[in-house]
């Protein structure tokens, strides 16, 4: 009913005493790596505009893009947008009540971090 | 208050009353990013480090210049609505509403900053 035991049922644990799962994880890192993904978002249409306005201007927004910091930052990215990308997926699956028995969880959230990892690889072997 | 039903507790009592347009919006991007940043990080990728010269000239053809521009119009949409449930996840009060409207507007300004310089480098 209604009024049955309402204000008085039991806290769910909070952040700092819950030991980290593997699902609890890659939930965090998809939210981490989406709006970290906002850094090199702006890199690139930075490079863009640079190449839209002069070859001058280019070589100084190309220099940083490929730099060791830059190189850094791209790799870093690639790898947090097949990630955000492939845990999207996850969601995608999820959201027709599928797959969220905590072994089916278990086994996208390795496929998750493995198939990121293995699409970066893929990815730099193919574009440099 | 007891005579209340859950219902009529609920009701009118969500956050902003829009989540299942937010929900929509975020599942349309998404998808429709599903197929644009595959496409997207094998032509942009490659030209990453090459002359001005080749920069501009691969970006003036349609494929490439028209995925560039939806990718950048799409990503900054997605991640206005996404941004905006990090923000309201852990900023409250003045703060999260100036924060949002930042986000957003730093959202728009990117996107037509793209899409201005495709626009430039195509036609």
């Amino acid at each position: 009913m209604a009024d049955v035991n309402r204000g008085n049922r039991p806290l769910s644990p909070h952040l700092t005493i819950y030991r980290p799962q593997l699902t609890s994880m890659t939930s965090i890192v998809t939210r981490i790596t989406g709006n970290a993904l906002l850094i090199s978002a702006l890199l690139v249409v930075w490079w863009f505009l640079a190449a839209a306005t002069s070859p001058a201007y280019f070589a100084t927004a190309d220099a940083v893009l490929t730099s060791w910091f830059g190189d850094l930052v791209m790799t870093l990215s690639l790898w947090g947008l097949w990630y955000h990308t492939l845990a999207g997926v996850r969601h995608l699956i999820w959201d027709n009540a599928v797959g969220l028995d905590l072994d089916t969880a278990y086994k996208l959230g390795y496929a998750v971090i493995g198939g990121s990892v293995l699409l970066t690889l893929l990815t730099i072997a193919v574009i440099v | 208050m007891r005579y209340l039903t859950d219902r009529k507790r609920a009701t009118g009592m969500g956050s902003a009353k829009t989540g299942t347009e937010h929900f929509w919006a975020m599942k349309v991007s998404s998808v429709a990013l599903l197929v644009l940043v595959p496409l997207f990080v094998f032509t942009f990728g490659p030209m990453l480090g090459e002359p001005h010269e080749a920069v501009v000239a691969y970006f003036a053809r349609p494929f490439p210049a028209i995925v560039a521009a939806l990718t950048i119009l799409v990503t900054f949409k997605h991640f206005k609505d996404g941004v905006q449930v990090l923000i309201e996840d852990y900023v409250h009060g003045l703060n999260q509403k100036v924060a949002i409207i930042l986000m957003v507007c730093l959202s728009y300004a990117a996107a037509a900053t793209g899409l201005f310089a495709i626009a430039r480098i195509a036609l």
